[in-house]
């Protein structure tokens, strides 16, 4: 019995941990009486994988069988893995111990499809519901949402579920029907939708009754696979600038793919996966969400592809000298917020530290703020004018990407000279 | 140099704060009642510590202090560093002295000390309910070792009573030999003297429930199995999962 779950354990375990999502936040929930667990709105971490990865909830699969055939997963069809099926009372059973001892924050419960969606759908919901009902664990909870299952699961899945998820893998469709035959955007983007209408719903609901019961608070996620197309860098963050658009899209994850399947001759042969890219796409998405950038002010068409050496925000900078220098004395949060360097926190302990008097470089320092970049892109009380302005972008940028350089092992500097023996 | 002894306690500190108003002396270094006096004291007073007198000065920072500042006194309190105290003094003496709010100027090195202290302890805080790993006992009661750098531990504790409400635990510093005894109802501070019964923090396998073992294997498995192999970053890693905690993590041993 115990040599079967472990291997069932880590044989899913392989199979869901190439879904990036772990996030555990968005839903607060208390604990209630003769229930277990409770929900910090903020997301916890339990632990970290040596790739440096979060590991909040049990991810975990509750199938890896699957009848479709996609190029990048690992749980394709035609690969010869292992493969097995975890019942509901193992996998209900193993999340509530977990929990017990602080291991995990929930479950992310995926599935590979058998049978038929309905089929997959309909048992992941058991899960959830078996979780809720009759063990009242009030832990978070991320439930996929498979496609092609019916209107009726999905908005029972939302009853139980914190947070669902539908992954639209490719950015385009075109190259999502090269890789996965049997799917389509319009196929992802069904399921999104029935989402979308039950979180507006139970918003519009609650709002008339306390009671009303809440659907899928924590709103829904989803994932797109980095390099295994030849997807610009402009259509990737388009197309996530049109998801956020949509009322209930919480985020979206950037999956730098890993050649699981290096004998399909449709994917690319990659010796590393692109991990500065799938980095500077992060980057790029905390600029959509949190710095009010919006997507053509990071890549057009003369810039379809983010810089690899430099961030986003540094790359726009650059590009766009006539915004500097900011003067953090005066300027408002927004343009704040746009210095390279300085961040969400940065700016906000401008903004109320300055109403007590003027700030200058030692202060900001001693603040914690690091004027690497900024330095070049402000003005305070004291700090000498050596902005972007003064000199160039193209210096500048030099600057910042030169100390990498610097310290290398081999110093291109010194002249070394070979005397024959 | 004029120098307070007080008894090293949280009231002692408050009473202090309004000895000092009362005689309109402050003092350059606070100091506990048996501590060795510096060369050159100019002035020596011993703080009896009187709940009105601390009353008192917390009604006051009631009045001048948002609840979040109110809270950080505490968070400073508990880092345990030396110096804290004092820091904490000129905190509240800079909040008395100033007719409008310094919460917010942080320009001011005393009141980014403590935010900075503070938010220290905040994250040894997070960090305890991030990295507490149960071990359950034979007799249904969870076990879990800590020793976080700051006294960080009560700070999490209601944290812990929400989320296991229907299971006793306890937690227990060991580098502080105290700990918090869940019994279902109420949370009580505990110190044990058997510290022989879990040697490094690990509970004896005699003493450990019958299926503990089990979840210990599969939770390791399952960790192991998690990792992606092409993306491994032991830098990373070590980042967001300092050393110092694995000794108890469970998927560490």
């Amino acid at each position: 019995m115990k040599e079967e779950i472990l291997e069932k354990l880590k044989t899913l375990a392989e199979s869901a941990k190439y879904d990036v999502s772990c996030a555990s936040s968005g839903t607060t929930r208390k604990s209630t009486p003769g229930g277990i667990g409770n929900t910090a709105g903020w997301g916890i971490c339990h632990s970290f994988t040596e790739d440096g990865r979060c590991v909040s909830l049990l991810k975990i699969m509750l199938t890896n069988y699957c009848i479709y055939d996609c190029a990048y997963c690992i749980n394709r069809r035609s690969n010869d893995i292992r493969r097995a099926t975890f019942s509901v009372d193992e996998l209900v059973e193993l999340t509530i111990e977990f929990y017990r001892r602080n291991y995990i924050e929930g479950l992310f419960l995926s599935s590979g499809v058998i049978n038929n969606p309905d089929y997959t759908m309909e048992r992941m919901v058991r899960v959830v519901k078996q979780l809720r009902t009759v063990h009242k664990f009030n832990g978070y909870i991320h439930m996929k949402s498979i496609l092609g299952s019916s209107e009726q699961l999905v908005r029972e899945a939302g009853l139980y579920a914190d947070r669902l998820s539908v992954n639209i893998e490719i950015p385009t469709e075109q190259n999502l029907k090269m890789l996965a035959p049997e799917k389509s955007h319009e196929s992802v983007f069904k399921p999104m939708l029935y989402i979308q209408q039950g979180v507006l719903e139970s918003s519009e609901e609650r709002k008339k009754f306390n009671s009303a019961p809440r659907f899928a608070p924590a709103g829904q996620s989803t994932q797109m696979i980095i390099g295994a197309t030849d997807e610009s860098d402009k259509q990737i963050l388009n197309t996530s600038a049109a998801m956020y658009q949509r009322p209930s899209m919480k985020r979206v994850y950037y999956s730098g793919y890993i050649p699981v399947n290096s004998y399909d001759n449709r994917l690319p042969a990659l010796k590393q996966p692109p991990l500065v890219r799938e980095n500077r796409l992060y980057q790029a998405d905390w600029l959509m969400r949190f710095y009010e950038f919006k997507v053509d002010e990071i890549v057009d068409d003369n810039h379809p592809n983010l810089d690899l050496e430099i961030d986003p925000k540094l790359a726009w900078a650059l590009h766009h000298p006539e915004h500097f220098p900011v003067d953090i004395n005066k300027a408002d949060y927004t343009q704040i917020l746009r210095i390279p360097g300085i961040g969400v926190r940065s700016a906000k302990l401008i903004v109320v530290s300055r109403r007590y008097g003027r700030l200058n470089a030692t202060s900001l320092k001693k603040m914690g703020i690091v004027l690497k970049k900024a330095q070049y892109f402000i003005t305070c009380n004291e700090l000498p004018a050596f902005t972007v302005n003064e000199t160039s972008p193209e210096y500048v940028r030099q600057i910042l990407t030169a100390k990498k350089v610097a310290k290398r092992k081999d110093n291109h500097q010194q002249m070394s000279l070979e005397f024959p023996d | 140099m004029i120098i307070f002894h007080y008894d090293k306690t949280f009231e002692g500190l408050l009473t202090a704060v309004f000895d000092a108003y009362n005689r309109k002396t402050f003092p350059d270094r606070l100091f506990g009642e048996d501590e060795p006096e510096p060369l050159f004291t100019d002035e020596s007073y011993t703080v009896i510590t009187q709940g009105d007198k601390s009353n008192r000065v917390w009604q006051g920072l009631e009045r001048k202090m948002m609840a979040v500042t109110r809270n950080m006194l505490r968070y400073v309190w508990l880092s345990e560093q030396p110096g804290s105290d004092e820091l904490i003094f000129r905190y509240i003496r800079k909040t008395f002295d100033s007719k409008h709010s310094i919460e917010m100027n942080f320009a001011d090195p005393d009141i980014l000390e403590m935010r900075n202290l503070a938010k220290k302890v905040d994250k040894e805080r997070l960090r305890v309910i991030q990295f507490v790993r149960f071990q359950k006992a034979a007799d249904d009661i969870f076990f879990a070792p800590v020793s976080p750098v700051f006294n960080a531990l009560p700070l999490a504790i209601e944290h812990f009573a929400d989320r296991f409400a229907d299971q006793k635990w306890v937690i227990y510093d060991l580098k502080r030999n105290y700990g918090y005894y869940y019994d279902l109802k109420n949370v009580t501070e505990i110190t044990l003297d058997m510290t022989e019964n879990f040697p490094g923090g690990k509970l004896n396998t005699e003493l450990m429930a019958e299926d503990e073992k089990l979840f210990q294997d599969l939770w390791k498995g399952y960790f192991n199995s998690m990792t992606i192999k092409e993306r491994i970053n032991p830098k990373l890693h070590r980042q967001n999962l300092p050393k110092r905690f694995w000794k108890y993590l469970t998927e560490k041993q």
